[in-house]
């Protein structure tokens, strides 16, 4: 049920510091990792982006819920973020595919949202002490009730485990063959590689090597997906089989999973990169791109560097990794999102690079 | 790619005089551009003709030519200096004319001189419109179904094939004159015909209108290794129809989904490369709101205005970095000036919204037509941040001086539910205020979507703030309700007014429950990074981040938006007082929300409050920051209009205090107090009624001066020389504001002079003296005027500057005064008497080389002008000549007469620098954008006083120079008496003669601005052709000089202000 718009509902966050605005969505509470994301407009995606899951998202962007909720804007079946946090809401939304209002939504979905708050001072305060764990209510609880909450609530770290499918399935196509490892992927990642022509066979958290290995995959792709990579132990075992074997390319998670399997490092970013207007530069290309980012890990530059692998891109601001390609073998990955949504197409032209490879491959 | 080592000299074109289209927003760009390449070692040379501009000071760029923007002084000056390359870019479409006029002429080539940013080939495919049309075609962007024209058939075809309405633009114009929507055969002869006429190259653009389609602009920055990024994305409240320059304009965009965003977004990257622009350019797009079509409208290939709107609303400077483009940098090597750790390589995310409300004339043109179309209006534009909609929206409302802060506006409150419903589908500058209107008598949004095709979201926020409106009128107030009214951006007073409470109660609600504005920076992350710009606007929310230092600080109020009667000079001012301040090691911390302007530039001061200039607004500021006092004359009549209420609240005004100004501004007391020094004033008199109006005429006789009490920019001010003249003008004036008196002077007729001063308290220091070419009665905004005088006579001159001394001495005035004075030939008279910085500070400033500004600061502050290098009473006279001619936006608005009065017209100003007053007057004409004929006839139409013997010599000094004299039958009569020989000529055969073997006008009318009028249409037609129509003798007068050089074919020289000033 809706909350109404001018419920309470507080923000509490770990070290202490509270937040009282209004509430909307659902009446629920929730605890989980307050992160924030600077783009100007998906919400819709970002919400159903699997790779949210456990987190509680705080938008910098001050006016959310302007274009309402529409059928087409799904990055999954469903929310996966813990819990919105706006600095205000459109509760009339107004855009031609616009069905339901950003609160009927929420509602709809379980899930709880705070407005009227200041999102800058949070935005700044995770900027300043990383991202943390916070409990989002919006039943009326009190910060001392927050506070015993967010006490005994334990995070978990290994949400990619149940993030993505449970089921292998099939996405035909009449192109190379490529096995999806799902982490948690986003919609328009399968678009995107359907989009090739490419016959995806899609496999859960899980799968070990041989059974993906027995569709024959002319290409492995490793998918984006929520938590710290190195809780995903089965994922990076099976990648480090499955090298060598095909061409393959990886997407955020499926980019740390990568740097695992190789042998290398990764580790937590103080509040990660969540947005879509970071420059990165791609050194094949001797040129930059805006990039979409959502990644609250990173690799370790040199404990990949050790093991072979060369990097590829960096981010502009902060000299991450954001790139990699692996010194012998058809192997890269991206810290970003090529398939943007939301933000900027600017590296679609990744793809087209794993369907070279595979073609090279198959020479 | 690093820099390029080749490029050692390098040289900048603005964009010359402010006009309608083309306003300060080229000094910003031309500023940070001259900086960013100077700062790189790189010799950079300015031609500029506008001397009310920052780019044109000492310490911006090496070398400045205050010359004409023609073809002529541009070669003689690129071959003089031989740069190693030009950037047309930030000079407005001034700037890209010339340039390609140059490229096409051979000129650049035959100098080796290249065009950096946009090439010759950018530049053409972007402004061509059938080239664009061709480009966007090959890459698949869709445009428009549209033809290009020029002549009727062509136009008729077109039709035929596509419908009405259609869209009409001209090629190679700017602010879209001369364009307009055609619904009709009627408007489409009309509007093509015009188009025709106003395009460089006599070329228009018919065009499918997608008229209430969203409007969508995008600005877009790539490096010459084709890194592209997006600045700033904005969506226009009003749909397409209305001009991007006249509409309200939101950052970021509010109501795109995230695919259309990118879509437009994926297009405007698209575009900029293939048009291969090294730099930045805006992107105009038409979407459908019905279906996400869209269609790309428009391109340019430079720093606009809205790219002025991006940089301050995204806080990325994009001239600056466009600039650095042209020197060859990519962008991924360059940093983000804001965080200065990041990358430039990024695109900028707003963690606020932006709106931006146009700046109208409509209160100046009374005569004007209010409706907004595809034709530039506005003269200017405020800005306002915030952290919603609304509260962004009431700001900017606030901004605008208009005597508003809210959505209720009487006259259209008292409107009939048809009035109401006419005046929204009418379309002019009232638009809002009546949709608020009808939101409040309870229309639904979708109706009124229908009706403005405005989206609903806007519409919506709009009904948001009506519903407060309704709960402040019916309930009482409580915390929560103020909170509220406040955080949606409610002032003080409208909650007063709407809820009927008194002041105390509503305060000590704030004060009890802390309901005070907090600041909040701009920083282009979001907070992502940390930023060390001090960029702050205010908001009502939790975290207040502007830090207030240690050290000791001055307030300098700004100046608000660009209007007619105050111009860019006061940013000028405002910007030359932040850096003295700066200089004298205080914290200059300045207040404004010109968008447009240097003085709201990331990096003028040390501190910057993008703020509404009301008294609760600067309060607010000097709450925060404690300065030890606010600096209010530099800002204009703005700045000043504050000072009485904060001198009521005991805040400390540096300089001249508000009992000076008052003395000085109130016409009245100020008359006495000159008596009794024994300075003379013109007689007058102040009346409220016609009774009163009629024992003055007995006593003074016509003609006489009349005016309202109070004066900004001479308004609503005329010279009356008769009876009926004179209850026409109480009638209008009285019912104008009936709560001031109307003020009647004798009127003078002589010459009149600008003194500009600065004091100490003690000492005054006066540059120079400028004497004004038309008599009194034309506006001194109006006037040529020059520098240093050429007919006042020494005595004179002396005694002008013995009366500035007494007055300034008398008023206490600490800082800038300037005192109009008209002599008669006998009496020398104060007219007006301006206690703050004017229109003439920054012309005088640079053609003496004394900073007055500067001085004036460091007199505020205790300096003495007795220790300063430029020594006390009236400086010493420079061996050159500066004529300042105004420049009139006549040929934007079609309705407004050109006829030169008392009410102030022109939009901006040039100057003309030569060794001799001849050379000055020329290139001041020739930079005005005046047409020089020297052979041809000239039309004469005189008002009966002007029927004398003075006229009849100067008429035959244009017969002596060749000119053929046509002349109304009235005019024609007293040409015989003198035996001046002149055809006679009837109305219609003027209009027909005018453009082809009449070639300018030199008409004097009765009443100036009466359209409908036969010499009103005379006037426009001559404009709308551009031809000279000279409308005081004097002015006629002193045009023969420059027909005299041009027909002589005098070759003028073109030189460096240093250079002049060196001479001396």
């Amino acid at each position: 049920m809706s909350t109404t718009m001018n419920n309470k509902g507080i923000l509490y966050l770990a070290d202490g510091t509270a937040f009282t605005g209004k509430s909307f969505g659902e009446r629920a509470t929730r605890v989980g990792e307050l992160v924030f994301n600077t783009s100007m407009t998906g919400y819709q995606k970002i919400l159903t982006d699997p790779s949210y899951k456990g987190q509680i998202i705080n938008m910098t962007y001050p006016l959310i819920g302007n274009y309402g909720v529409n059928e087409t804007d799904y990055e999954s079946e469903r929310i996966h973020a813990f819990g919105l946090v706006a600095k205000d809401i459109a509760f009339k939304p107004s855009n031609n595919r616009s069905v339901m209002n950003i609160d009927e939504w929420l509602s709809g979905q379980g899930i709880p949202g705070i407005w009227n708050v200041d999102t800058r001072m949070i935005t700044k305060k995770i900027r300043d002490e990383g991202t943390v764990k916070s409990v989002i209510s919006t039943e009326g609880l009190s910060f001392a009730e927050a506070k015993k909450l967010c006490d005994e609530t334990e995070l978990r770290q290994d949400w990619m485990k149940e993030a993505g499918t449970k089921e292998r399935f099939r996405i035909e196509g009449a192109g190379y063959r490529v096995a999806v490892l799902d982490f948690g992927i986003k919609t328009s990642i399968l678009r995107g590689l359907s989009a090739l022509g490419l016959d995806l066979h899609v496999f859960p958290y899980g799968s070990a090597a041989d059974e993906i290995l027995s569709v024959k995959p002319d290409g492995i792709f490793l998918s984006n997906g929520p938590g710290d990579p190195a809780a995903a132990a089965e994922g990076v075992e099976t990648t480090r089989a499955l090298l060598g074997k095909a061409p393959l390319f990886g997407i955020c998670m499926g980019h740390q999973i990568l740097a695992l399997a190789v042998g290398g490092r990764t580790y937590k970013m103080k509040y990660g990169h969540r947005g879509g207007n970071h420059g990165v530069r791609d050194d094949a290309k001797g040129r930059s791109v805006i990039t979409s980012q959502n990644h609250g890990f990173a690799v370790d530059e040199r404990s990949v560097t050790d093991c072979g692998m060369i990097i590829t891109h960096k981010n502009l601001n902060d000299g991450t990794v954001e790139g990699m390609r692996h010194g012998s073998l058809p192997v890269f990955s991206v810290q970003y999102h090529p398939e943007a949504s939301p933000g900027p197409n600017d590296s679609s032209y990744l793809f087209d690079r794993f369907l070279s490879m595979m073609e090279g491959g198959r020479d | 790619m690093a820099k390029n080592n080749a490029l050692k000299k390098l040289l900048i074109i603005g964009s010359g005089p402010i006009i309608i289209g083309q306003a300060a927003e080229f000094d910003y760009a031309g500023t940070q551009a001259c900086k960013a390449i100077r700062e790189e070692g790189i010799e950079t040379i300015l031609v500029n003709s506008n001397p009310a501009t920052i780019m044109t000071d000492p310490g911006i760029a090496d070398k400045v030519y205050m010359e004409p923007l023609t073809e002529d002084a541009m070669t003689a000056i690129l071959e003089r200096e031989r740069p190693d390359g030009i950037l047309a870019g930030f000079g407005g479409q001034t700037g890209l004319n010339l340039s390609m006029a140059l490229e096409e002429r051979g000129v650049l080539a035959r100098l080796g001189v290249r065009l950096l940013g946009a090439g010759r080939n950018s530049i053409k495919r972007a402004e061509d419109r059938e080239a664009f049309k061709e480009l966007m075609l090959t890459i698949g962007e869709p445009v428009p179904r549209s033809a290009i024209a020029t002549n009727m058939d062509e136009c008729r075809d077109f039709i035929r094939d596509v419908g009405y309405p259609v869209i009409i633009r001209p090629a190679y114009t700017l602010g879209g004159t001369g364009g307009g929507i055609a619904f009709c055969d009627e408007d489409l002869s009309l509007l093509a015909r015009r188009g025709m006429e106003n395009s460089a190259i006599g070329q228009i653009l018919l065009e499918r209108s997608v008229a209430g389609w969203k409007e969508i602009e995008y600005e877009v920055m790539r490096d010459a290794k084709d890194n592209c990024i997006i600045v700033c994305g904005m969506e226009n409240f009003d749909p397409v129809g209305v001009h991007t320059g006249d509409s309200i304009v939101v950052a970021p965009i509010q109501t795109l989904r995230d695919e259309e965003y990118q879509m437009l977004r994926d297009a405007s990257l698209k575009i900029i490369r293939s048009l291969e622009i090294e730099g930045g350019c805006n992107v105009q797009f038409a979407l459908n709101p019905e279906n996400s079509e869209y269609v790309v409208i428009e391109v340019n290939p430079r720093v606009s205005r809205s790219s002025a709107l991006a940089s301050k609303a995204a806080g990325y400077p994009i001239a600056k970095i466009a600039a650095k483009i042209a020197l060859g940098y990519s962008l991924d090597e360059l940093k983000n000036y804001v965080t200065q750790k990041t990358s430039a390589c990024f695109e900028p995310t707003l963690d606020y919204c932006v709106v931006k409300f146009p700046k109208w004339p409509f209160d100046k043109f009374g005569a004007a037509s209010r409706k907004l179309g595809t034709q530039m209006k506005a003269t200017g534009e405020v800005m306002a941040i915030s952290r919603t909609f609304e509260d962004a929206l009431l700001k900017a409302i606030t901004s605008l001086e208009v005597k508003l802060d809210g959505l209720r506006v009487d006259s259209v409150s008292r409107l009939g539910d048809e009035e109401l419903r006419r005046k929204i589908d009418a379309c002019d500058d009232e638009r809002l205020f009546a949709i608020a209107e009808a939101l409040r008598r309870g229309t639904d949004v979708g109706t009124l979507y229908e009706q403005t095709r405005i989206d609903p979201w806007f519409l919506n926020k709009l009904g948001n703030i009506v519903r407060i409106e309704k709960a402040l009128q019916s309930e009482e107030l409580t915390v929560e309700s103020v909170r509220e009214a406040e955080q949606t951006g409610f002032t003080d007073d409208e909650i007063l007014r709407l809820s009927g409470v008194p002041r105390e109660v509503l305060q000590d609600i704030r004060i009890y429950n802390d309901i005070f504005p907090v600041y909040k920076m701009v920083d282009t992350c979001g907070g992502e990074f940390e930023a060390v710009t001090p960029y702050f606007y205010s908001c009502f929310d939790a975290e207040d981040e502007s830090r207030v230092s240690k050290r000791e600080k001055i307030l300098v109020v700004g100046s608000g938006p660009i209007r007619i009667g105050q111009g860019i000079e006061f940013d000028y001012c405002c910007v030359q007082g932040v850096w003295a301040i700066k200089e004298l090691g205080y914290e200059a911390v300045i207040i404004n929300n010109n968008p447009e302007t240097v003085s709201t530039d990331f990096d003028t001061s040390d501190k910057l409050y993008f703020e509404a200039l009301h008294t609760d607004d600067v309060m607010n500021v000097v709450k925060k920051e404690h300065p030890l006092g606010v600096v209010i004359q530099l800002g204009g009549q703005t700045s000043l209009n504050v000072a009485e209420n904060l001198a009521k609240r005991g805040i400390p005004i540096l300089g001249t205090q508000f009992k000076s100004i008052d003395l000085a501004e109130d016409r009245e007391k100020l008359r006495l107090l000159l008596g009794e020094m024994g300075i003379p004033t013109p007689d007058g008199y102040s009346v409220t009624d016609e009774k009163e109006a009629f024992e003055v005429v007995e006593k003074l006789g016509y003609p006489l001066v009349v005016r309202p009490s109070y004066v900004i920019g001479g308004r609503a001010m005329q010279v009356v020389y008769s009876d009926e003249e004179l209850i026409k003008y109480m009638d209008e004036a009285v019912s104008l504001s009936a709560e001031h008196p109307v003020l009647i002077d004798r009127y003078i007729e002589g010459r009149e002079a600008d003194v500009d001063a600065v004091a100490d308290g003690e000492d005054i220091l006066i540059p120079g003296l400028m004497e004004h070419i038309e008599r009194t009665g034309v506006h001194s905004g109006d006037s040529i005027s020059v520098y240093p005088p050429h007919t006042l006579p020494n005595d004179v001159a002396d005694m002008l500057v013995e009366y500035t001394r007494r007055i300034t001495r008398r008023l206490n005035i600490v800082g800038l005064i300037n005192v109009q004075y008209a002599w008669d030939g006998e009496k020398l008279c104060v007219i007006e008497v301006n206690p703050r910085a004017s229109r003439t500070v920054p012309i005088l400033s640079k053609v003496t080389g004394v900073p007055m500004v500067k001085l004036a600061v460091a007199a505020m502050l205790g300096k003495k002008l007795r220790d300063s290098e430029y020594g006390v009473g009236l400086y010493r006279k420079m061996k050159l000549c500066a004529v300042k001619v105004p420049v009139f936006s006549g040929a934007k608005l079609a309705d407004v007469d050109v006829a030169l009065g008392p009410e102030m017209r022109s939009t901006g100003e040039v100057l003309g620098v030569d060794e001799d007053f001849a050379g000055a007057v020329y290139k001041g004409f020739l930079a005005a954008g005046m047409k020089i004929p020297t052979e041809g006839g000239f039309y004469i139409g005189l008002r009966a006083p002007d029927r004398n013997a003075k006229t009849a010599e100067i008429l035959k000094e244009y017969i002596d120079c060749g000119f053929k004299l046509y002349a109304s039958e009235g005019t024609s009569r007293f040409m015989d008496e003198y035996g001046i020989e002149a055809k006679t000529v009837s109305f219609d055969e003027v209009m027909q003669k005018t453009g082809e073997e009449i070639c300018g006008l030199i008409n004097v009318p009765e009443v100036a601005n009466k359209p409908g009028s036969n010499s009103f249409d005379i006037r426009r037609k001559a404009i709308e052709r551009g031809l000279p129509v000279l409308t005081c003798m004097d002015t006629a007068k002193v045009f023969l000089e420059a027909i005299r050089l041009k027909k002589a074919g005098a070759a003028l020289r073109y030189r460096t202000l240093e250079e002049y000033l060196c001479n001396a």
